[in-house]
């Protein structure tokens, strides 16, 4: 297995004053090039401070994270994030809020008319190109979360991180756009990595799915292969046996063995 | 099922299609008078009370102060005495023999001045507070402190230090208005949502830009909320230091016209001194609301 974006030893402890909590303890996890790879958990397990790790944004205590066999530890576009409540900035239009990526991006590489032509193709990508002038609250939230993505993309990351992206959304948005982003992995080979505590967007959309053990010292528990062809199509799989047996393997996993524990 | 369903949407969409533009043409007129009708009704509703206030008070004033001996003039007697000033506010006879016009546009001068420079060092140290907490440590105690120090007790200061009774002015108000824009420019940087923050990481903004792209639009909302007590408190200095500095300027006004027992004039300068303040106190909240339009809803 080529390692594209390698977890080493990664822990995670956090200190408020003498009070220490370890968060993570000993995530290894090698991600190959293309590879669409979920990692789900029962909330509180600590799978956002790991792709908070990832993306840079906060440090591993020990450990560290690997791209291309170099070590990345601060944010950077090479992993640019789909955060779980858009976060698009207010006050600009939906274009200027990919526009600002873009510009420091490739700031040097592209040309203004290269750039602009640039974000049109990516909001094109997520079939936003018709709302570019509007502003993140004249917008539904699937719109918003579709222009989230559109900035992380035209950053060219070498890994997409996706912190439950679909979260926030009532469910028939979130189907669509579920596939919409599986259509967008099919066409460009991004190396997807997705923070989700859903099961069936885990098995419909990953190739790896990675289980989390129930925090404090939260590990992997378990890595399962989604043997399923691409593309896929939501409606043939309700009645996939192989989708059903890997349903049903992450379920006893989160449901059965590291069953959440309201108190913990 | 569904076929005929379909079917049915489709029945009555299309004569709707078709029947739209027809009567879209004819009912314009219409809605367009009843809109200015509407207008017109809704600042009738908003004018008319005051008005009738305003006018019933000066009724009261006018027959309280009528009699014979009254220490302040009525409204009639107001207007007599000061007609000069209110029609003709652009004399200029040398010295302080000036229009009201001259007067407010000295004040206003002042204003100006000190405003933009606490303005301009209110929001630097603001974001230099709010986004350091060091900063804060070091420098919050001391604004609290100092901001309690009433306007004119720094004005013997200042005249001390600047020996000129302009700069006098200009620092008074400076340091009147600097401390809201100050406390509510941190208050806003602290507030700026942390999933900012991490957009502007991952976008790898150097700290230039996420001044200027994220820290500013995201602040602007608390910023303008300091700039306009900032705009208030400074109009309430200038008038209490102008007394003091003397020269040209409305709050010298009011204290000469006392000196010459103009009461009338007196009452006149206050009533424009309330109205500029009034005026421009809109002015920053409508700068305000121009400039954050987008930022507040989220």
């Amino acid at each position: 297995m080529t390692a594209y974006l390698k977890l080493d030893h990664i822990d995670k402890v956090f200190t408020r004053g003498a009070a220490t909590t370890e968060v993570l303890k000993d995530i290894n996890l090698t991600i190959e090039k293309g590879e669409y790879v979920s990692i789900i958990g029962h909330s509180g397990c600590g799978k956002s401070t790991l792709l908070n790790i990832i993306a840079g944004l906060t440090g591993a205590t020990t450990g560290g994270v690997l791209l291309e066999n170099r070590e990345v530890n601060s944010p950077g576009p090479d992993r640019a994030v789909v955060f779980q409540n858009h976060s698009l900035l207010p006050w600009l239009t939906v274009y200027e809020n990919v526009r600002l990526g873009v510009d420091k991006v490739f700031a040097r590489t592209k040309s203004r008319a290269e750039r602009d032509a640039w974000v049109m193709h990516n909001l094109n990508l997520v079939q936003m190109a018709h709302a570019r002038d509007k502003r993140p609250s004249e917008i539904s939230g699937g719109m918003k979360q579709r222009v989230g993505i559109a900035r992380a993309l035209a950053m060219e990351p070498k890994v997409l991180l996706l912190d439950e992206p679909f979260g926030a959304l009532d469910a028939l948005t979130r189907a669509h756009l579920q596939d919409s982003v599986m259509a967008l992995h099919q066409k460009l080979g991004n190396t997807i990595l997705m923070i989700t505590h859903d099961v069936d967007e885990a098995v419909l959309l990953s190739d790896r799915i990675v289980m989390m053990t129930n925090g404090p010292s939260a590990r992997i528990g378990e890595v399962l292969e989604v043997p399923l062809a691409r593309p896929r199509k939501r409606l043939e799989l309700a009645t996939n046996t192989t989708y059903l047996k890997c349903r049903q393997r992450v379920l006893e996993f989160l449901y059965e063995r590291h069953r959440f524990v309201e108190a913990a | 099922m569904n076929m005929t369903a379909t079917k049915i949407e489709v029945e009555t969409a299309t004569p709707a299609a078709t029947v739209a533009p027809v009567v879209a043409l004819t009912p314009k007129r219409p809605p367009r008078t009843e809109a200015y009708a509407r207008m017109v009704r809704e600042t009738a509703v908003r004018v008319i009370p005051p008005l009738v206030v305003i006018a019933l008070l000066t009724l009261i004033w006018e027959l309280i102060c009528r009699r014979a001996g009254s220490a302040l003039p009525p409204p009639s007697k107001v207007f007599s005495d000061t007609k000069e000033l209110i029609f003709d506010p652009f004399f200029d006879n040398g010295g302080i023999d000036k229009g009201l016009f001259w007067h407010l546009s000295a004040s206003l001068q002042r204003v100006a001045f000190g405003y933009s420079l606490s303005a301009i060092a209110g929001i630097g140290l603001g974001v230099l507070v709010g986004q350091s907490v060091w900063a804060m440590r070091g420098l919050d105690p001391l604004f609290q402190v100092l901001r309690t120090i009433p306007p004119l007790a720094w004005l013997p200061l200042s005249l001390a230090a600047f020996r000129d009774g302009q700069p006098s002015a200009i620092f008074v108000i400076f340091i009147t208005s600097i401390w809201p824009i100050i406390i509510n420019t941190a208050v806003g940087i602290r507030n700026i949502p942390q999933d900012y923050r991490n957009v502007a990481a991952v976008v790898q903004l150097n700290p230039l830009e996420f001044f200027a792209k994220i820290m500013i639009p995201a602040a602007a909302p608390y910023i303008f909320t300091g700039l306009r007590i900032g705009i208030g408190l400074s109009w309430l200095a200038i008038v209490a230091a102008e007394m003091l500095i003397g020269g040209v300027g409305i709050g010298f006004f009011i204290w000469d016209a006392w000196n010459s027992s103009h009461i009338s004039e007196i009452i006149l300068a206050l009533f424009y001194v309330g109205i500029i303040g009034f005026v421009l106190d809109r002015l920053i909240a409508g700068l305000g609301k121009f400039v954050t339009h987008g930022t507040a809803q989220n």
